[in-house]
């Protein structure tokens, strides 16, 4: 039993880091139905931040935390126009492929800048542990679960009951109508990135803390995860990717706690398989109909 | 003249969907645009509220070229669209669709007294506030779409085919709701396939064909004419 629980909050912390990153991939299929690939490399851009502002600037975590974010919604807002805004209506695969570039260029423009190396993170918080019973739970845990569903609820917040919000979601159901009444699509798209580059951002500087390492290429497996965590909640539906996100966590540590380490990875890809075979819609996604 | 269209040209690639159109619209009237499916109806609305750009030709509205303005500025002058097939949006429930209307006002005892305007106007929105938009019927969700589109205060409401699709007992109401936003002083240009019901309300119209005007008159007249008996109201 007390193994159950115990992975089951290791489970949760892991998969509170790939709902935030979920997130961002969803939203933005949502509105400009693009699979971002880059996406992963936006959290890798959010370590790499809070590794040089701890370290050189001496920020303490929630600067470190805050600033990542603004850094990344920045960094997202500028791919999106450079790169995805002058192929918006282009066939949805050039916009694919170029977000393959973008990610190729983040790892290996990161990799040249500051080398390939590993880097320990430096450790803002003191890691401590809570024995509740026979479980065990760090400070850093704690944190990442607390911090991660604050954003989350704030981000629903955002997306209920802010203009910007209504004008996301009316984007994504119906672009034209959207600006039939006056909504700048442009800003809106940028917004949305904006929103979810700053969860990558914060996703990245938590699991900086938690595994304590990082490096340019940090970003592919985790970005990928999350990826089939949004399309496992059902693609463009942002209660669908927190889900996703958790139970991919989830998935990754039971695997792991039954000794299968080795294939921890492999199974979430069967994961993905399996959810495209048999519900592609994902598990909150239905079949929309028109009204006539 | 509120709007003014002179030869106007819009093309989709390779298709001339519109082909050097000219007709005018003034303060206070309705105006009805009438024509087979295809005929390029919709493409000159989509051009008059900025979703497309037209390969030659003017708009020109309280005096100004707005051909080349993003929508979100026409939207903000003054012009508000009743799209065809509605296009409400589904997931939000109908007072969110409603506050979608009025995205660009900052008045707000203005945008107040426009929901109780549109909730009289439109009692079974009002029934019907909370729920998702997308369970509404089709007549329901025509009144929707003309209240989001009111909630923009428009000097001039641009309506594609309000009446597609519904039962007869919905059409009768739509196009006394249009004569009756005519009343509070809102210039309508109205599109229909409807050509006895438009006519029958309108001071003038137009009669569109395979992208070309092909007749023009009063409302009265054009119900009159012998080929619009045939081609259009099966005379
Ligand atoms: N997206 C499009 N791509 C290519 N051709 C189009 C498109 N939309 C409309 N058309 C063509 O343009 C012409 C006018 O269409 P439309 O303006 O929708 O007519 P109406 O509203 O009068 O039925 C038609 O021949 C139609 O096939
Ligand atoms: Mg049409």
């Amino acid at each position: 039993m007390h193994t159950v629980l115990q992975q089951l909050v290791n489970g949760l912390s892991l998969g509170s880091i790939y709902a935030l990153l979920a997130l961002g991939y969803t939203m933005v299929y949502g509105i400009i139905k693009l699979i971002n690939f880059a996406h992963g490399d936006i959290y890798m851009l959010g370590a790499f931040w809070g590794y040089y502002v701890i370290n050189q600037w001496h920020f303490s975590f929630w600067p470190a935390l805050i600033s990542a974010m603004v850094f990344c919604a920045l960094a997202g807002v500028i791919i999106e126009y450079l790169a995805y805004r002058p192929l918006r209506n282009s066939p949805r695969i050039a916009a694919l492929i170029t977000a393959i570039g973008v990610s190729f260029l983040l790892e290996n423009g990161m990799s040249y800048l500051f080398s390939s190396n590993v880097r320990s993170f430096p450790q803002v918080i003191a890691v401590k542990q809570y024995h509740l019973g026979s479980v065990t739970i760090s400070n850093i845990q704690l944190l990442i679960l607390v911090v991660s569903i604050v954003l989350m609820i704030l981000l629903q917040l955002i997306i209920k009951e802010t203009k910007m919000g209504k004008a996301m979601r009316a984007v994504s159901v119906d672009a034209d109508a959207a600006q039939l009444i006056g909504i700048n699509i442009d800003r809106t798209i940028s917004f949305t990135f904006a929103l979810g580059s700053a969860l990558a951002g914060a996703a990245g500087v938590l699991i900086g803390l938690y595994y304590n390492s990082i490096d340019p290429l940090m970003g592919m497996t985790p970005g990928i995860k999350a990826f089939v965590a949004a399309v496992l909640g059902g693609i463009g539906l942002i209660p669908g990717a927190a889900l996703g996100g958790f139970v991919i966590g989830l998935i990754e540590t039971a695997v792991q706690a039954l000794g299968f380490s080795a294939f921890k990875d492999a199974v979430v890809y069967a994961v993905l398989i399996l959810i495209l075979l048999v519900r592609p819609a994902g598990i909150l996604g239905k079949n929309v109909k028109e009204k006539v | 003249m509120l709007l003014q269209v002179s030869d106007l040209a819009v093309n989709y690639g390779v298709i001339h969907a519109v082909k050097g159109v000219s007709f005018d619209v003034n303060e206070g009237e309705i105006v009805s645009l009438i024509g087979a499916n295809g005929a390029g109806k919709t493409t000159i609305l989509k051009t008059i509220s900025g979703l497309m750009r037209p390969a030659s030709g003017k708009i020109i509205y309280e005096g100004k070229e707005i051909q080349n303005k993003k929508s979100q500025k026409i939207v903000a002058d003054g012009i508000s669209q009743v799209p065809e097939g509605r296009h409400i949006f589904p997931g939000l429930s109908v007072l969110e669709n409603l506050q979608m209307g009025a995205f660009l006002r900052k008045d707000r005892d203005g945008v107040k007294a426009d929901y109780a305007m549109v909730f009289e106007r439109f009692p079974v929105l009002k029934e019907r506030r909370d729920q998702d938009a997308a369970t509404l019927s089709g007549g329901e969700q025509q009144m929707l779409a003309m209240g989001r589109a009111l909630m923009a205060k428009p000097k001039l409401l641009l309506m594609d085919e309000p009446s597609m699709g519904l039962a007869p007992i919905f059409i009768n109401e739509i196009f006394d709701i249009i004569q009756a936003i005519k009343k509070q002083g809102t210039t309508v240009l109205l599109i229909e396939q409807n050509a006895s019901k438009a006519l029958s309300i309108a001071d003038r119209g137009y009669v569109l064909s395979t992208g070309n005007i092909i007749l023009s008159g009063t409302g009265k007249e054009l119900l009159a004419n012998d080929e619009v008996q045939k081609a259009y109201l099966g005379g």
